[in-house]
């Protein structure tokens, strides 16, 4: 029988383009920022699991192994998750198997990631993901495949790059209340279409920056939570499902597997019409048109229109279905696995009307936080209540 | 006052500014890691490679659910059974999307923009594009929906590789 699992506790570190902290010190960081705010100390914690995307940025191998002592998961049952981009909204997820299984009582969940290790830039080790064989000799960078994405995108559904540009402007805005936040601005639309060209139609500013930080989140039995906290916010529903690496036979307007994880977490929660029934949602922005794609797989939105959603205000903070209110990758930072670990305790603390100047405007009891990533493949999905 | 949580007050973390860098505030360890690998290329793409040599693109079909699969693969990851036989498809496709690239793979600026695309190939079920460059086009011209056509290395210089095609054109033919 699966039991029901709840978040006690979180935690984050700044996120900056380049950190004095090695990774096992934010991971130790964060961790204790949400053992704290848990009221617990490690002796209290049964399991950890812990969340690094490629090990390609720090150039160490066995990069799990590495990250343990400051995750906190010596002497315990320790695991080492990893589905690219898809990693920060996955280790809370892997969480789940452990306490929703009944196997442990308490899971502390941390998420790592230092990108600024690799020089001349982290974007190159995205080279290597790419298919050695048929890919790589062509000098792909992993901005290709979001330009050629984001166009398909556009042409599909007659979506201008104007409109997709509303997310950046909103979620650079809200970041600006994100006291961890690395770009939080008050930019317009005019100032992101005339940022400097990457790989058009992505110009510089409907991109995330590359960045170094880490997250946290403990997990308790139902049993558990009820002792230590009078809010604890549930884990009602996880998902997860990969495509393919064949990325060039896919849709690239509509991500499908983003769908079918959110089924799988909607369905464990019993959610039937999303739209109405989710308060907030955290979907996965390293560009601005992926908010708009996730929100139409999350079905949030029907296809092609997910961009009304800013325009007429419903995802802006105030609105009736807030998207990224903690300023998303786009505003507080992309370090790749904390980055979907910020999502999750960006809706813990909302729920709990913790957020201070990020709180939503509305009475907020269900969220979704949703990541991405691999080679275009993978979708991770929580679903949370209060 | 911005905050995480109301119950939060201080965040932990110290940011290394590119000044701090530059006046060498904090240490450096640097190390250059330089592995060499030699990949097998498998079964399927092995073939695919040779073709490519000869100047041909070849697929391989599924008789469960009929689809050609390009580029190749000796199984079939939808009916999850061998794949039944091989098909030489033509070398003109379709633009099914595209992108102008200003950098290159380690994010530093290219000299000249370079026109990547997504190319469904002709003969190929629907839907199955490979990664490839575009050329002999002004980058304003090109729309989804074009047809194109390879543009081969001469055969004395073709030596088993994706690169064995220069990049996709318009398509000239009928």
């Amino acid at each position: 029988m699966r039991r029901r699992v709840a978040i006690i506790g979180a935690g984050m570190t700044l996120f900056r383009r380049r950190m004095l902290e090695t990774g096992k010190e934010l991971s130790f960081e964060a961790a204790k920022m949400a053992l704290d705010a848990a009221g617990l100390t490690l002796k209290d914690i049964e399991s950890v699991v812990e969340g690094s995307a490629p090990d390609a940025f720090d150039g160490i191998h066995m990069k799990g192994e590495y990250l343990i002592d400051g995750s906190g998961g010596i002497g315990k049952p320790y695991q080492r998750v990893y589905v690219g981009g898809g990693t920060g909204v996955f280790t809370p997820v892997a969480g789940w198997w452990n306490v929703a299984s009944g196997l442990y009582d308490t899971c502390l969940c941390v998420a790592e990631e230092k990108m600024s290790p690799l020089h001349p830039h982290p974007q190159y080790a995205f080279w290597s993901i790419f298919d050695q064989i048929l890919e790589r000799p062509l000098g792909t960078t992993l901005l290709w495949i979001f330009s050629l994405e984001m166009r398909r995108y556009m042409h599909k559904y007659g979506i201008k790059e104007e409109e997709i540009a509303e997310v950046a402007v909103k979620n650079k805005g809200n970041a600006v209340d994100h006291p961890c936040a690395q770009l939080g601005a008050k930019i317009t639309v005019d100032d992101v279409m005339r940022s400097e060209p990457i790989c058009s139609p992505v110009k510089r500013l409907d991109v995330s920056p590359p960045s170094d930080g880490a997250a946290a989140v403990i997990l308790a039995s139902e049993k558990v939570a009820k002792k230590l906290t009078d809010q604890p916010v549930w884990l009602d529903g996880v998902g997860w499902t990969l495509d393919s690496t064949h990325w060039t036979n896919r849709d690239l307007a509509y991500p499908e597997y983003v769908e079918k994880a959110a089924k799988m977490a909607y369905k464990m929660a019993g959610i039937k019409n999303p739209r109405k029934e989710i308060d907030i949602a955290e979907p996965y922005d390293p560009f601005d048109y992926k908010e708009l794609h996730h929100l139409e797989g999350l079905q949030l939105a029907g296809k092609g229109e997910a961009p009304k959603l800013a325009i007429e205000g419903v995802s802006q903070r105030d609105g009736d279905m807030p998207v990224c209110p903690s300023g998303g990758l786009l505003g507080v930072g992309n370090p790749i696995a904390a980055a979907g670990m910020m999502k999750v305790c960006e809706c813990f603390w909302q729920l709990r009307g913790e957020a201070g100047k990020r709180q939503v405007k509305k009475d907020a009891h269900t969220a979704v936080a949703q990541a991405w990533g691999d080679l275009m493949q993978v979708g991770t999905v929580t679903v949370m209540r209060s | 006052m911005r905050e995480l949580s109301q119950k939060i007050t201080s965040y932990p973390g110290h940011e290394i500014t590119p000044e701090d860098l530059k006046a060498s505030k904090y240490l450096e360890i640097i190390q250059k890691v330089e592995p060499k690998y030699s990949w097998a290329a498998g079964v399927a793409i092995s073939r695919f490679l040779n073709e490519l040599k000869e100047g041909r693109l070849i697929g391989r079909k599924c008789d469960q659910c009929e689809r050609i699969l390009v580029p190749p693969r000796m199984y079939c990851e939808r009916c999850y059974r061998p794949t039944d036989s091989w098909v030489y498809v033509k070398d003109t496709g379709t633009v099914n999307t595209y992108s102008i690239s200003h950098v290159g793979t380690d994010a530093r600026r290219l000299k000249s923009p370079l026109l990547v695309a997504v190319v469904e190939i002709d003969e190929a079920s629907p839907g199955m594009g490979i990664l490839h460059t575009l050329s002999e086009v002004e980058p304003s011209r090109v729309t989804i929906g074009m047809k194109v056509q390879a543009v081969w290395k001469p055969a004395e210089e073709r030596q088993g590789a994706i690169t064995d095609i220069r990049y996709f054109k318009p398509f000239e033919g009928v």
